[in-house]
């Protein structure tokens, strides 16, 4: 036996060594959680090689502020000035919007319909990829330090990008969308109906179990339904690319991702969603001509002892008032309870009817809406009694959460 | 110190440091994690496997080609959301071979270790299919064009990455 195993020896380790592989192999299958069984070793794994990976990813974006920000400045003016006509266009844009954002609260909130609600979001930069075709996931430097748990949605901008996996102390692993164990509810945006958003090992994605006698067309959004109870419904997942007969009288949807997944360099993880009953605004909605008007130009600046008259309620007759200097309080326009006279009120003073929606904390589930904690939205937004220096919309009108610029 | 022959030529063995055969995996495992997040084409590249062969190929010793293999593709299983050992069987059966191979064969040139690499390069993607499908069930797709031309890619990075691993190389 001995001779026999001298003889063949490499043939023997061979055969020790892939059965013990096969042993673990047959373990981790066996064993629904996995991950936990293999924790250890892919948290060692990981740990050696992502320190390099986030000095890399660190030193990079170092040097590209550097350039960006200090050095690379030109055509920022005209930028500046493209980008102001862009948000006043898009300031009426809203208005409108949110005239029917207001209806369709009110409906809900008469069906009784919840609403979710993206309550706490985490910016993440990613630092590292699987490196295998087989596996499409990518690693971000945050991890259950900065709150992170495993299956929590992670987003760009753009759309959907998956969700976490393995979560250590600092490093996460997020599945991306594209991998073939990846599994989204979606729902088309015009036909509405549901399926299940998968990867193929091809790397493509597609909407699984619609059926073949459903219309779909090429071209058609694919949102977020909100039936897997990890990514908030509403979130654009890509674009309905071309629709096939597939097998089993269900029809093979091949969608193209909303967010560029070979690109991928911050992404937001949505540590904390809420769901409630919508709130039906009690003022009136604010409309498009009304934020023209508030563009208007601007009376002369006024004392700071008329801009607290106004706040204890004497009732002021023009619109744009300017605030004191170092106050700079900006005017906003709302339905007076009593005559048509718009009156100016100061956004320092406190707002008696501010709805539970549209407070600074609470985002709907729209593409790239993100929403900050409480903790960082007070930062933002102090309290009423400091003077605000950028234009506020009427707490009617705020939108459902303040945009965090990751 | 054990001389093969070949074919009446001596075939020299080698030998690395212990910074050399630590870092130099690790950096490939590092390099396969990070380029393909900014040059995304470079997934179909298997460092982890070229650093596999080149150990193999150069020590010509099959406990060690196949401990180096195991090694190295459960590190790569690691950094993958699937089962650990999927990578590391496959590496495992390649460093054996690579390293058997390197006790008959002078595979020193340009030439040589080009077909090698294309060579093993099927070897591990069949037989990771093979386990991935049989044993863990995953539904993968074997494509031989996308395989063929992986291979061929991963067959052209080797000759100069060979080339410069040889600076490591020390007699043995």
């Amino acid at each position: 036996m001995e001779s026999v195993l001298g003889r063949y020896r490499n043939l023997t380790i061979l055969v020790g060594i892939l059965f013990l592989q096969v042993l673990g192999l047959a373990v981790q299958v066996k064993r629904s959680s996995e991950n936990e069984s293999t924790r250890l070793i892919r948290i060692w794994a990981v740990n050696t090689i992502t320190p390099f990976e986030k000095g890399i990813v660190w030193a990079q974006h170092s040097s590209s502020n550097l350039w960006h920000n200090y050095f690379y400045l030109r055509g920022v003016r005209q930028e500046n000035r493209d980008l102001k006509q862009k948000i006043q266009q898009m300031e009426i844009e809203r208005a409108r919007l949110s005239e029917d954002a207001n209806q369709a609260r009110r409906l809900q909130a008469l069906l009784g319909f919840k609403e979710q609600f993206i309550a706490q979001t985490v910016a993440a930069q990613v630092i590292g990829s699987s490196g295998s075709e087989q596996s499409r996931s990518v690693y971000i430097d945050k991890g259950s330090n900065a709150g992170l748990k495993s299956d929590m949605a992670v987003i760009t901008g753009d759309g959907v990008v998956g969700k976490t996996l393995l979560v250590s102390r600092s490093v996460s692993q997020v599945l991306l969308i594209d991998d073939q164990t990846s599994g989204v509810g979606a729902i088309l945006e015009k036909s509405r109906l549901q399926g299940i958003l998968r990867g193929t090992p091809a790397g493509e994605i597609v909407l699984e179990k619609v059926m073949s006698d459903e219309p779909v067309q090429p071209g058609e959004k694919v949102l977020t339904s909100g039936g897997d109870r990890i990514f908030p419904k509403g979130l654009p997942v890509g674009t309905v690319t071309r629709v096939s007969p597939g097998s089993e009288l269900f029809l093979n949807i091949r969608v193209k991702p909303a967010a560029d997944l070979s690109r991928l360099e911050e992404v937001l993880v949505i540590t904390q969603q809420e769901e409630e009953e919508p709130v039906a605004s009690e003022t009136e909605p604010l409309r498009a001509a009304d934020i023209l008007a508030e563009r208007l130009p601007a009376v002369p600046a006024k004392p700071a002892a008329d801009v607290s008259k106004q706040a204890t309620g004497t009732p002021a007759a023009t619109t744009g008032a300017k605030p004191a200097p170092g106050a700079s309080i900006s005017p906003q326009v709302t339905k007076p309870a009593e005559g048509n006279v718009p009156k100016v009120v100061n956004t320092a003073a406190p707002k008696p009817n501010t709805p539970a929606t549209g407070t600074s904390q609470k985002a709907a589930a729209a593409p790239g809406k993100t929403s900050r904690n409480s903790a960082n939205a007070a930062a933002d937004n102090p309290p009423s009694t400091t003077p605000q220096s950028q234009p506020q919309p009427p707490a009617s009108q705020a939108p459902p959460a303040q945009d965090t610029p990751h | 110190m054990p001389i093969t022959y070949t074919s009446k030529e001596q075939v020299e063995v080698y030998r690395f440091s212990a910074a050399a055969a630590i870092l130099i995996p690790l950096i490939a495992l590092f390099l396969q994690a990070f380029i393909p997040l900014r040059l995304h084409f470079f997934s179909i590249f298997d460092l982890p496997l070229l650093v596999v062969i080149f150990f193999a190929v150069a020590r010509r010793s099959q406990v060690s080609g196949m401990l180096t293999g195991a090694v190295i593709g459960l590190l790569q299983d690691s950094l993958t959301h699937q089962p650990i050992g999927i990578y590391g069987i496959a590496k495992t059966v390649v460093g054996h071979g690579a390293s058997s191979l390197g006790v008959k064969l002078d595979v020193e040139n340009a030439g040589s270790r080009f077909l090698v690499t294309l060579f093993f390069y099927v070897v591990h993607e069949v037989v990771y299919f093979a386990v991935a499908r049989g044993l863990v069930g995953l539904t993968l797709q074997w494509s031989w064009p996308h395989e063929l031309g992986s291979a061929l890619a991963n067959a052209i990075v080797a000759v100069p990455l060979f080339a410069l691993l040889d600076k490591f190389k020390q007699r043995a």
